[in-house]
């Protein structure tokens, strides 16, 4: 045990996730030893961060105004929906370029065994999202793990009743990869979505 | 420290630092082990769904001081993805994953709990009958297992041979009219049959049974477990009974 601040501040960094009370010592001990302008910009950076971002009213991502960047933006199509657990996939389906649309971040996926049914997601306000009819596809891009095809099949089987298509992001083998390592499932996967070569 | 082998139910996969999982598995032979998956949350993962939930696999696992390594997994049986298909059959199958894990302890042998959660997690998988039915089954054959065998027909106290018609969940069963106590439920005589007829897997007589006497043995068996547990099955609350 150390005294007074130096334990408030292991303390502190042990509760972030990931941080063990080993590591905790070790960042709080690179703290005391780095340069005092460097602790303010960190510090400086952990007091903006919790006073400018919040959660953009109309997709749940995270942003600096009351509408995230990609909501706000008049370039983004307005008839695709993509539909994810997290801002950072956001960030990783962003990452690739492909997609024009707009998106709508549910908070997570049913997990029944964590306590998380539909009603602790943002479900109902994708529902309002689609009242206006101006959407003609949702694309369902949540984790390709079992609580996200669960959740995927809980939108297909609530969105079935309203006229638009209901997609599911493509799985199968990753580039790179070799054939004989591949599970049975994402082979299976594989052979469902396979697609005819353009030659 | 030893390397084993054994066949096993992904009964939970939570989430270790980077790219690595905490995965809960109920063995065959070994009872409950927990074990780290180490880098199965990437695309690359050799591991790649065979230690999602629902999944039964071939095991090989390195002994730790708390905690195993997963070293190789090979599918025994996919379940996982046609369980995650139907959202009714994926509801009734956490449901039974949480129960097999309250009611089974640490590195003790549980064979016939692996056994019972196998053949409940095919039953879901392969559509046999309807799921809220192989749940309740799963529920009331595991009590059972574990020592907590509910009573339809003779008396669950005095041993009275039955029918009995009063249902009371701290004697453990049903109870003739002089073990009878304030607070016992009366359901219907039908509604006993279906629950004694779920205990030994009666499936001829299971699968006749009416809507309204499915929902009354449900409600029935959701008490008698929660009666049972120190703490309530957190996924029995989001259970979709069709």
């Amino acid at each position: 045990m150390y005294e007074g601040v130096v334990q408030d501040l292991i303390d502190e960094l042990g509760r972030l996730p990931g941080v063990g009370p080993k590591s905790a010592q070790r960042i709080a001990f690179h703290l005391l030893q780095a340069d005092s302008l460097d602790v303010t910009r960190l510090v400086s950076a952990l007091v903006e961060v919790k006073e400018k971002v919040r959660f953009c009213i109309v997709c749940g991502n995270v942003a600096e105004a009351e509408q995230c960047r990609i909501c706000s933006d008049p370039r983004r199509d307005l008839t695709y929906i993509c539909v994810v657990e997290e801002p950072k996939d956001v960030v990783a389906v962003e990452r690739t370029r492909e997609f024009r649309g707009r998106y709508h971040v549910l908070g997570g996926a049913i997990s029944p065994i964590e306590g998380v049914g539909p009603d602790d997601l943002r479900i109902k306000e994708l529902l309002t999202r689609l009242a206006d009819g101006a959407v003609t596809e949702v694309i369902v891009a949540t984790d390709p793990n079992l609580e996200g095809e669960a959740t995927a099949t809980y939108l297909a089987r609530l969105l079935r009743p309203l006229d638009l298509k209901v997609t599911r992001l493509a799985s199968g083998l990753p580039v790179g990869g070799d054939l004989e390592y591949a599970d049975e499932v994402t082979l299976g996967r594989a052979f469902e979505g396979r697609r005819v070569l353009d030659v | 420290m030893a390397l084993y082998r054994d066949a096993a139910i992904v009964l939970r996969a939570q989430k270790l630092g980077e790219a690595d999982r905490i995965v809960t598995l109920l063995t065959r032979q070994h009872g409950k082990v927990r074990a780290v998956a180490k880098g199965v949350r990437r695309t690359r993962s050799r591991f790649g769904a065979r230690l999602e939930p629902f999944m039964i696999v071939d095991v090989m696992l390195y002994e730790g001081r708390s905690l195993d390594t997963v070293t190789q997994a090979e599918t025994l049986a996919p379940y996982g993805d046609p369980i995650a298909r139907d959202y009714v059959s994926y509801t009734a199958a956490t449901a039974m994953l949480e129960t097999a894990e309250r009611l089974t302890e640490e590195r003790e042998p549980a064979m016939q709990q692996f056994l019972l959660l196998a053949g409940g997690l095919s039953a879901l998988a392969g559509g046999d009958h309807e799921a809220g039915l192989v749940l309740d089954s799963f529920l009331l054959r595991s009590l059972a297992v574990a020592g907590w065998a509910p009573s339809f027909h003779d008396c669950a106290r005095c041993g009275a041979p039955g029918p009995q018609r009063a249902f009371n969940l701290a004697s453990g069963g049903t109870v003739c009219p002089s073990c009878r106590t304030p607070g016992s439920a009366l359901p219907a005589l039908a509604t006993l049959e279906l629950l004694a007829a779920l205990l030994v897997g009666d499936w001829d007589v299971a699968d006749q049974s009416l809507p309204q006497h499915r929902r009354e043995g449900s409600g029935l068996v959701t008490a008698f477990l929660q009666w049972h547990l120190e703490r309530g099955v957190r996924s029995l609350r989001l259970v979709e009974r069709v």
